[in-house]
């Protein structure tokens, strides 16, 4: 009986906590700090070239979390080769 | 375990008319990624689509004939291709964009605000989009078949 309480206990301060950081939100439309944004948008086709501001922003500004991404990949299809690909190096 | 030749007709059809085109969209969308939304890695999972497809019309047979091994050096490739796209800008820092304005392979100068777009733009933006999508097809792929063969199999 005591887990369940614990449960609901959990569910109701995470709906808290999250509920409470959805109304804590600056409005939508009225960012509070867009330095950054301001940033990308007045020198990233200078800086990079691209007319794509997200793709300057994902490959050349914040490469290094794409290389973190590519990572996750990679190691997702290791995680499922070594789980599942059994006979990997076999001939049919 | 008692199964049927394999899915209908109107299954492997469909994937015969879709496979190449959902392909040839997934290599439009990196070719592209500097200039339109997607890259890399949208385009990659689009052109994985072709493996689902083959899979699904071929069945059995069409696993056998997708060899991971290739599959898996693809991914590798693409990794390393990527991290070195970005090592080579460590004159630098990490992941700086060399080529950009640089006048020479995509090195094409981009004017500020609303243009056309030139594909031969962008810098190491495109070179790494290649390398990335290159990546996330094969591991897609592989992915999928190797579950595909063990569902088959398994047991």
């Amino acid at each position: 009986m005591a887990a369940r309480y614990l449960k609901a206990l959990t569910l109701a301060l995470f709906l808290v906590v999250m509920l409470g950081g959805a109304a804590m939100l600056s409005p939508f439309g009225s960012p509070k700090g867009t330095i950054m944004d301001d940033y990308y948008i007045a020198n990233g086709q200078d800086q990079t070239g691209s007319n794509n501001i997200v793709t300057s922003v994902v490959f050349d500004y914040r490469g290094m979390d794409t290389l973190g991404e590519g990572t996750v990949l990679f190691a997702a299809a290791t995680g499922v080769l070594l789980l599942l690909g059994r006979g990997f190096n076999e001939k049919e | 375990m008692k199964r049927n030749d394999g899915p209908s007709v109107i299954v492997r059809m469909s994937a015969c008319v879709l496979a190449i085109p959902a392909f040839t969209f997934g290599l439009f969308v990196i070719a592209h990624g500097h200039l339109t939304p997607g890259g890399g890695f949208a385009g990659g999972a689009v052109a994985a689509t072709l493996v689902a497809l083959i899979l699904a019309a071929g069945g059995r047979k069409a696993a056998g004939g997708i060899s991971n091994g290739v599959l898996s050096v693809m991914e590798a490739v693409g990794l390393m291709a990527f991290a070195l796209l970005g090592l080579l800008g460590l004159g630098t820092t990490f992941f700086w964009n060399f080529l950009a304005n640089s006048g020479s392979l995509f090195g094409a100068q981009v004017p500020f605000g609303i243009n056309p777009g030139d594909i031969n733009t962008a810098g190491v933006l495109p070179l790494m989009n290649f390398a990335v999508g290159f990546e996330v097809f094969a591991a897609l792929s592989l992915v999928m078949v190797v579950m595909f063969r063990y569902g088959e199999e398994g047991q």
